[in-house]
Formats: C-alpha cells, sequence, structure tokens
C-alpha cells in the first residue's frame, strides 16, 4: 500500500475538533498543575510536617513512575472507589498533577530564591504570614521561574497524548478512528504530528511573549 | 491492599521489568549514537548538515513521543520499513531521545571554554583535533549529569511502547488491571519495580560523576 495523503481531507473536521479537544486539555492540565505547583511548593517548604511527609510521598512516587502508568491508576482507581468520571477529567487530573509535581520544585527554588529582605519587609509592615506568601513572595518567585514552567508546558501538550490511550477523543484517538475506517496509518499520523508540531510553536511563541511581558525592568 | 495477589503475580511483573531494561538500554544507546551524530552536524561547517540537524531536533523534539512510535510501527509498513514492536520502540525511543541528547551534548560543548579552542588551534591542532583532545575531555564531564536527566527520563518513557503492544511493565499493569480490578495494587507492584530501575540509574550516574571530576 503506497501512500495517499487524498483521503486526509476528508477527516479535516474530526482531526480539526481533535486538534481543539487537546489544546482544551492541554490549557486545563497546564492551569492545574500551575496552581497545584504553587500549592505543592507552599507546603513542602512551609507545611507541617504531617502534610509534609504525606507530600513527599506522593512527589517522589509521581517523579519516580511514568505518566502512562499514572493515567491508568486514576481513571481505573477512581472507578474503583466508585468515582466514575469520564476519562478527559481523568485524564486532566493526571496530566495536571503530575505536572504539578514537576512545577513544584521548580516554584521551590524560585521561592528559595526570592531575597530574604521580602519576606521582613512584608511581615515588618504588617502582613500576615499567608498574605506576605501570597502578595509579595510567590508573585515574584513565579516570575523568577517562567522559562522552565513553559518548558513544562510544551512537554505537557506532547504528553497530552497519551491520554488517547484512557480513551479521550483528542488529535491522537481522532487519528486513531479516521484510521480504522481508512486503513491509512502513515497518513494521519504525519497529519496529526503536523498539527501537533504547529500548537508546538504557537503555544512556544506565546510563552515567549508572557515571557517578555512579565520581565521586571531592573 | 491485597499483597497475596502481589507476592503471586510479582514474577510475571520482574520478567514484564526485563523488556522494560532492554528496551531502556538499547534505545539509550541508539539516542547516544544518534545524539552525538546530530550534534556533530549542528557544528559542522555545512550549511546542509547544521540546517538537518536542527530540523530534525525541532520535528523530534516538537510532536508526541508517541505519534513518533505510531507512524514508526503503524505506518511503517506502508512505506516498506517492517518492524516488530519491540524493534520499532527502541527505534522509535532511540530518534526521539537523541534529539533531546542531541541538545543536552551541543549545550556541555558549547560551555567549555572558549579560550580552550583558541589556545588550541593557536598551538598548531586541527579543528577535528582540538575537538578530540581538548574540547570533548571537557565537554564529556559536564555531559554525564544532564544526561542523566535524560536516561532518567527515557526510562519511564519506555512506558509508551505499551501502546504498540510491547509487553514490558507499563503493559502488564495495564492488562492485569483489567482481570483483576485492582489497580492500586499494580501500580503500587509497577510503580516500585520502576522507581528502583531509576534509582539504581541515578547511583550509577552519581558514580560516573564523581570519578569524572578533575583532582
Amino acid at each position: 500500500m503506497g501512500l495517499d495523503f487524498s483521503v486526509v481531507p476528508g477527516f479535516l473536521d474530526s482531526i480539526l475538533i481533535g486538534a481543539l479537544w487537546t489544546i482544551a486539555i492541554t490549557l486545563s492540565s497546564a492551569a492545574i498543575s500551575f496552581f497545584g505547583g504553587i500549592f505543592f511548593a507552599v507546603i513542602s517548604l512551609y507545611g507541617h510536617w504531617v502534610i509534609r511527609l504525606p507530600f513527599r510521598a506522593f512527589a517522589f512516587l509521581f517523579m519516580g513512575t511514568p505518566l502512562l502508568l499514572q493515567l491508568f491508576l486514576i481513571y481505573f482507581g477512581l472507578i474503583q472507589i466508585g468515582i466514575d468520571l469520564p476519562a478527559f477529567v481523568a485524564g486532566i487530573i493526571g496530566l495536571g498533577l503530575h505536572f504539578a509535581v514537576y512545577n513544584s520544585d521548580i516554584i521551590k527554588a524560585g521561592i528559595l530564591a526570592v531575597d530574604k529582605g521580602q519576606h521582613e519587609g512584608a511581615r515588618t509592615i504588617g502582613l500576615s504570614k499567608g498574605q506576605t506568601l501570597r502578595k509579595i513572595i510567590v508573585p515574584q518567585a513565579v516570575r523568577n521561574v517562567v522559562p522552565p514552567i513553559g518548558n513544562n508546558m510544551i512537554a505537557l501538550l506532547k504528553d497530552s497524548a497519551l491520554v488517547s490511550v484512557i480513551g479521550v477523543t483528542e488529535l491522537t484517538l481522532s487519528a486513531q478512528l479516521a484510521i480504522s475506517q481508512t486503513y491509512r496509518a502513515f497518513e494521519f499520523y504525519v497529519a496529526v504530528a503536523v498539527c501537533y508540531y504547529i500548537i508546538n510553536l504557537c503555544l512556544e511563541y506565546s510563552l515567549h511573549l508572557i515571557e517578555r511581558r512579565i520581565q521586571i525592568s531592573r | 491492599m491485597d499483597f497475596e495477589l502481589i507476592f503471586r503475580i510479582y514474577p510475571y511483573f520482574l520478567e514484564a521489568a526485563w523488556v522494560t531494561v532492554q528496551l531502556s538500554v538499547y534505545s539509550i544507546l541508539l539516542g547516544l549514537i544518534v545524539g552525538a551524530l546530530i550534534t556533530s552536524a549542528k557544528l559542522s561547517r555545512s550549511r546542509v548538515l547544521r540546517i538537518a540537524g536542527t530540523v530534525y531536533v525541532s520535528v523530534f523534539r516538537g510532536t508526541p513521543a508517541l505519534i513518533q512510535l505510531f507512524i514508526l510501527y503503524f505506518g511503517g509498513p506502508q512505506i516498506g520499513i517492517n518492524l516488530d514492536a519491540f524493534e520499532a520502540g527502541v527505534i522509535g525511543l532511540g530518534l526521539n531521545i537523541g534529539a533531546y541528547m542531541a541538545e543536552t551534548m551541543r549545550g556541555a560543548i558549547i560551555a567549555v571554554d572558549k579560550g580552550q579552542n583558541e589556545a588550541a588551534r593557536t598551538i598548531g591542532m586541527g579543528r577535528f583535533q582540538t575537538m578530540r583532545k581538548v574540547i570533548l575531555p571537557q565537554a564529556a564531564r559536564l555531559m554525564i549529569r544532564p544526561l542523566g536527566v535524560n536516561i532518567n527520563a527515557q526510562i519511564k518513557a519506555t512506558a509508551l511502547v505499551s501502546a504498540i503492544s510491547v509487553v514490558e511493565l507499563t503493559y502488564t499493569a495495564q492488562r492485569y488491571i483489567g482481570s483483576t480490578y485492582k489497580p492500586f495494587e499494580m501500580f503500587f507492584l509497577a510503580g516500585v519495580i520502576y522507581m528502583v530501575m531509576i534509582y539504581m540509574t541515578g547511583l550509577g550516574i552519581n558514580w560516573l560523576d564523581r570519578r569524572a571530576v578533575i583532582k
């Protein structure tokens, strides 16, 4: 069987819908991973050891095992304990938590890099501990770590392909559906790879804009 | 946690873990070779080679590894590439990690002080000699840690080949989740094995890194 890319346009609709799902999944799990990352970073730096130790174990587990395995655990595990979530919700939670753990390491380093005087100054003018963190420390910390977090977002976009395995109809699965009708694997996977590449370029460009925008002029 | 079940089925997981080890070792070796080739291409004087290297890295880092595996395994036969699932897994993962390793290697080579290159050229060494005798020995030390990060990621990335039905650790875990409905136990078992592998690799990298320190 030779190559025949003329079958691709017929499935353009479903591929584009798949691409929209991929973008939606990437953005929502990126949001979870960002805020989750901040939350985890604050816990592991300032939390009571009763919270900190289980979190350490959780982070250790999530960094030492493949994402695919974690997706299986979350999707099938939640069903087992009686929570029947749609696959795409399980996928978003899985991707979000996985990258939250990676982001938390980066944000932790960012928090530690914020000058100590900022903390002391904020406390001196009467801000509470929580206020100091929320209004003074975290905003500065996050600003410092935008480039590495951006890299994680790009990795997240590519890893979002994995949720096709638990049955989420995003870009990858939309290709598989088209292939099951046409038996033209090469054409559709290449088409989908091109879509990922384009989304990737757009994401990189937006991250570049964000980086430029939040730079403080010193 | 059903420990009886875990004790009953762990031999199957160990068998599958061996496949994961083989996948990791072969694909990492392939990745190192590809990475070295791409790095040489990107640092070469030929513009065509430089552009080819840049395109390779951009394409392989810009698309999901899963799709690359699918193109190779499911799409390969259409263009005359017939591989079994294991071979496709090794080659696909190797070509993918090669792109990341190329960036790591290039970064280390660039990080070597410029003066080293200039001095070596000044005392009459050729471009190739300078690279081999002056730059690379220094860059190799700088590469160990970041390549260790790549290797660590690759061990976890071998889970992807379960999607083209190679019977490795994740595939086995998935199959047993399906047949026993015990996702936590299966995750625990497979997770522990993955973490042991990653831990051991980490020890190896640390040992290499310590040995490479200049006294």
